[in-house]
């Protein structure tokens, strides 16, 4: 019988009923009294000297109270970067400023030049049409090869190179690894794109800045996956505000998957201008606009060697990626291509020897950081394309190679060659799980039955491993981060037993309000209704870091219990002075705490109600109330892993694929609602499909973007997709946070797009057609172009 | 300026318009009425999906002053008065429909539309139909059993659960 209430139950979501009725509070849903509206005009050359910006005409124009250019903003600080990586060499990367509107050059298609505030947003766009603009235009460099050729022009002055930082990893295992692919019994070698992605949540950014002249208070609304983070970055970073003096709301936001994270410049600017005008001022992304401001996704090149002893036993991985930063530095963006993709390359196997180089490189293109998995989809694609590879070199079967070189259940907790330790994980139990749910043993019969109508059918694998729950302060400090990834809860029960708690999670989309309180009335034997969850607003809670990195339930989640037990101590304490017996006899179950071998019992209404009217109350000893807060820092990131596998036909005539089955064995360790669970690998996998058929961010050599809009970036539809076949039964529980829970938001998106193309790939193999590879995403053309190359 | 007006889940309103005012707009800025969303500028999302005259429409792409005169119902005009879902909404929330909630809206009303058109659709009609709503969340697999279980509810059959 599946449980109705706490931890493990598919309760339906309270949310939902908000956001079907068209009751949600998206940012854009907010109006602020006496609102003015911003508009930006953005640089449509890629790389160009700003030789003037007359704004004079255009300040005339009705409704217009102030265009604001680059010089408006030479006093305030750039956009922060918050994270620091340092090349071989023993330099730090190349940091240069990124300024709020442009000064003295643009250096993308998209760049703000100038931004004007007027009383109605059409009287703002057409004052932005009659500014004047006289730009020298410079040549653009898109390629990242051609940026660190020595002969492409340089984006920033101070990176005359074009190169960001030149990282290498595991430094130290360099010489070990060359010698060992030196002299390894076969070596598989392959040269992979992966490609540019833009996140596309259904809701473009929105910030509406508000000043208080009387109180001295900012206030911001954003569509933020970290309200606290963008408080802190742009209070202490760009505008010199104390924390004191500036409350970030993010409300109902929609849809983030990573591209609200960062600070934006637009947040900034309303906040700014708001004050300056003494006036609130509101900004909304048009999807155009998303397209060249919402920092982008993936965009890696990379050489990975796979070295195999004649067994197919893994002995060696070298790698060298290229990693597009774009024209400036997004929040996150060195992070991506360093620590959260070179630790992932020991995969779910017990390669020994691991070195990767990552050379980050500016270009003239919108600036490049996290999106859904965040470097780890990297990290998996080349692995498990090289493993599809070698397998088919060596004649050894895919699952067969990958169990041969699975690191053993019986092995954890499991240190990698690449720094991180795994604490909890059993990939031969996914594996054997995939095999079932994706019916391996009746493959070869649907392949014939494909083949008598002259389709060419696949079958494709992945196995992947992700580190989340991000992160452990002191090693990310260690390795150039400039922030804590802690997360805090206060835990607030009111006099009459119900219950807020108040989280520096951010939900937009997960479902937290459904599935925190399933944890709190776990542990107080509550009804799921006594408790009301509050974030996104850093006026409401203490500060919290936010929701990215499949860090909620497993960081947030853990300082919710936290401050929750710290709530079960003090209310024991209570409870044994009302029932008149030693703190240490008091037990508490079911929402009742009770004296051991007695009938003594008092319920937690009883005791809230006693601590908020302390009357018969030992004031001496407890104080009253009954309120908590936790800040929970994580000790390892946690590792979710597991197994997918994608069922393709390929009509050879066309290059036309078609996915016809999806199949998923994942391992989240415990999980609190199994139904948002399967939701989030569902939306995951749909993404990582995108990634793998349909979605590219492309650039022409002048940096244009020809993608940018709904009509150019394809993104899946409802008929691009079929069903999935989604298990989550394999739980191998994280050992080092108290709900032993690893995360699931991402894992969709990281092992699907490999699965994809290792399953085009056998369909034409098997089908006589001998390709080796084909980049994402495998677009009709391509897939023909490749067959008629091996023909 | 351009008076117009429209009956909008039922009550008759007015206003004056813009001759480029959209009809999204007048519902979000001028009536107040923000359930119906804006995702996109090409009408491709279908974010902004509403029903005029019992059609279907992008509200995106219709100029207001096109439909005075007209019946429009959006996302705040389909549960029942007491606020009691319809039984579309409630199958969206039964199958975990939704996550971000922000293309939703226009989920439910082209939902309604096909299953006004269709009562008792295929898998396959219902991703055709769904080819102009754009979710980035659920992957489509439960908006998808939503309607067909919906589908089944108003045509009288019982449903299994999950």
């Amino acid at each position: 019988m599946p449980k109705d209430s706490g931890i493990g139950a598919s309760i339906k979501r309270r949310e939902d009923v908000r956001f079907l009725t068209g009751a949600g509070n998206y940012t854009d849903d907010i109006n602020v009294a006496g609102q003015t509206y911003a508009y930006f005009l953005r640089s449509t050359v890629a790389h160009g000297k700003i030789v003037s910006v007359d704004t004079a005409a255009a300040s005339k124009m009705p409704g217009v109270l102030r265009i604001f250019t680059g010089a408006d903003f030479e006093a305030v600080g750039g956009l922060p970067c918050g994270w620091q990586i340092t090349s071989r060499n023993g330099e730090v990367m190349k940091e240069p400023r990124h300024p709020i509107l442009a000064s003295g050059k643009v250096r993308h298609v998209g760049d703000p030049i100038a931004a004007v505030v007027a009383k109605s947003l059409a009287e703002a766009r057409d004052a932005a049409e009659a500014i004047g603009v006289e730009i020298e235009e410079l040549p653009a460099v898109v390629d990242m090869r051609a940026a660190i050729s020595g002969a492409a022009p340089a984006v920033h002055d101070e990176a005359p190179d074009n190169l960001c930082y030149d990282w290498g990893f595991v430094e130290e295992n360099r010489e070990a690894v060359d010698a060992a692919i030196k002299s390894a019994h076969h070596v598989t070698t392959l040269e992979l794109t992966n490609n540019r992605l833009v996140a596309n949540p259904m809701e473009p950014r929105v910030a509406i800045g508000d000043f208080n002249r009387a109180s001295g208070d900012s206030t911001l609304y954003t569509t933020s996956q970290n309200p606290h983070v963008i408080r802190l970055l742009m209070g202490a970073f760009v505008l010199g505000i104390p924390e004191h003096k500036l409350r970030v709301i993010a409300p109902d936001v929609g849809g983030g998957f990573g591209t609200k994270i960062f600070h934006y410049a637009e947040e900034a600017f309303c906040t700014f201008a708001a004050k300056a005008l003494n006036k609130p001022v509101k900004w909304t992304a048009d999807r155009s606009e998303a397209f060249i401001t919402d920092a982008h996704g993936r965009d890696h090149v990379t050489k990975i060697e796979l070295a195999l002893d004649k067994d197919g036993k893994f002995l060696a991985i070298r790698t060298a990626t290229l990693a597009n930063m774009g024209a400036y530095l997004s929040t996150f963006a060195p992070s991506v291509p360093t620590w959260l993709h070179g630790t992932l390359m020991a995969g779910t196997y017990t390669t020994p020897l691991i070195y990767c180089n990552v050379k980050a490189v500016f270009t003239n293109t919108v600036p490049v950081d996290a999106y859904r998995g965040a470097g780890r989809p990297e990290a998996t694609f080349q692995l498990e394309r090289v493993i599809d590879k070698a397998a088919r070199e060596m004649g050894i079967d895919p699952v067969e190679i990958r169990r041969r070189n699975f690191i053993p259940a019986d092995a954890f907790p499991y240190q990698t060659p690449v720094a991180v330790a795994y604490d909890t994980g059993d990939y031969h139990a996914t594996m054997d799980k995939l095999v079932e749910i994706a019916d391996f043993a009746g493959f070869e019969a649907r392949r014939a039955e494909s083949a008598k109508r002259g389709k060419l059918r696949g079958l494709g694998l992945s196995s992947y491993i992700e580190a989340c729950g991000i992160a452990p302060s002191n090693l990310v400090g260690q390795l150039g981060a400039r922030a804590g990834l802690y997360e805090s809860a206060t835990v607030r029960v009111n006099a009459a037993g119900g219950i807020v708690v108040m989280t520096g999670s951010h939900s937009h989309g997960q479902g937290h309000e459904t599935t925190f309180p399933q944890v709190i009335a776990e542990m107080f034997g509550c009804p799921e209704a006594n408790v009301e969850i509050v974030h996104g607003d850093t006026g409401r809670g203490p500060m919290g870091m936010g929701t990215y990195g499949s860090r909620s339930i497993a960081v947030g989640g853990a300082a919710m219990v936290r401050a929750a037990e710290k709530i079960i101590a003090k209310a024991k304490r209570i409870a044994s002075h009302l029932m008149e017996a030693a703190v240490e006899d008091v037990e508490f179950a079911n929402g009742v705490f009770s004296v051991a071998g007695t009938d003594k019992k008092v319920d937690f209404g009883s005791v809230a109600l006693a601590a908020y009217v302390p009357h018969n109350y030992p004031l001496e000893s407890i104080e009253p109330g009954l309120e908590e807060t936790a800040f929970y820092d994580p000790s390892n990131f946690t590792y979710p892993a597991g197994a997918y596998a994608a069922e393709v036909e390929v009509d050879p005539e066309t290059g036309a694929v078609t996915l016809l089955a999806f199949s998923a064995a994942d391992d989240f360790g415990n999980v609190i609602n199994p139904m948002i669970v399967t939701g989030q690998v569902h939306g995951g996998i749909a993404q990582g499909i995108g990634q793998a058929l349909l979605e590219s961010a492309v650039y022409d050599a002048n940096g244009q973007l020809l993608t940018g809009s709904y009509m150019d970036y394809a993104m899946p539809r409802a008929d691009d997709l079929p069903m999935y076949a989604v298990d989550h039964s394999c739980q191998t529980p994280c050992t080092h946070n108290p709900l032993g829970v690893k995360g699931c938001g991402e894992a969709g998106a990281i092992g699907s797009p490999p699965a994809l193309v290792n399953a085009v790939l056998d369909a034409l193999n098997a089908g006589g057609i001998g390709v080796e590879h084909i980049d994402m995403p495998l677009s009709p053309s391509r897939v023909w172009a490749a067959i008629q190359s091996a023909k | 300026m351009t008076k117009i007006s429209m009956k909008v889940n039922g009550e008759a309103v007015s206003g004056e318009v813009e001759g480029r005012t959209l009809l999204v707009q007048f519902l979000r800025d001028h009536l107040g009425l923000t359930g119906t969303h804006v995702g996109c500028d090409t009408g491709q999302c279908g974010a902004c999906v509403v029903h005029v005259d019992g059609e279907s429409v992008k509200a995106c792409n219709m100029l207001a002053a096109a439909a005075d005169g007209a019946e429009v119902m959006t996302i705040e005009g389909m549960a029942a008065p007491d606020g009691t879902l319809s039984v579309i909404q409630a199958a969206f929330q039964e199958h975990h429909g939704l996550q971000c909630g922000f293309c939703t809206p226009g989920m439910v009303m082209s939902a309604a539309d096909l299953l006004n058109r269709n009562a008792n659709p295929s898998e396959a009609e219902v991703r055709a139909y769904l080819e102009g709503n754009i979710c980035r969340c659920t992957g489509y697999h439960n908006i998808v059993k939503a309607i067909l279980a919906a589908a089944a509810t108003l045509r009288g059959e019982a449903v299994a659960a999950e």
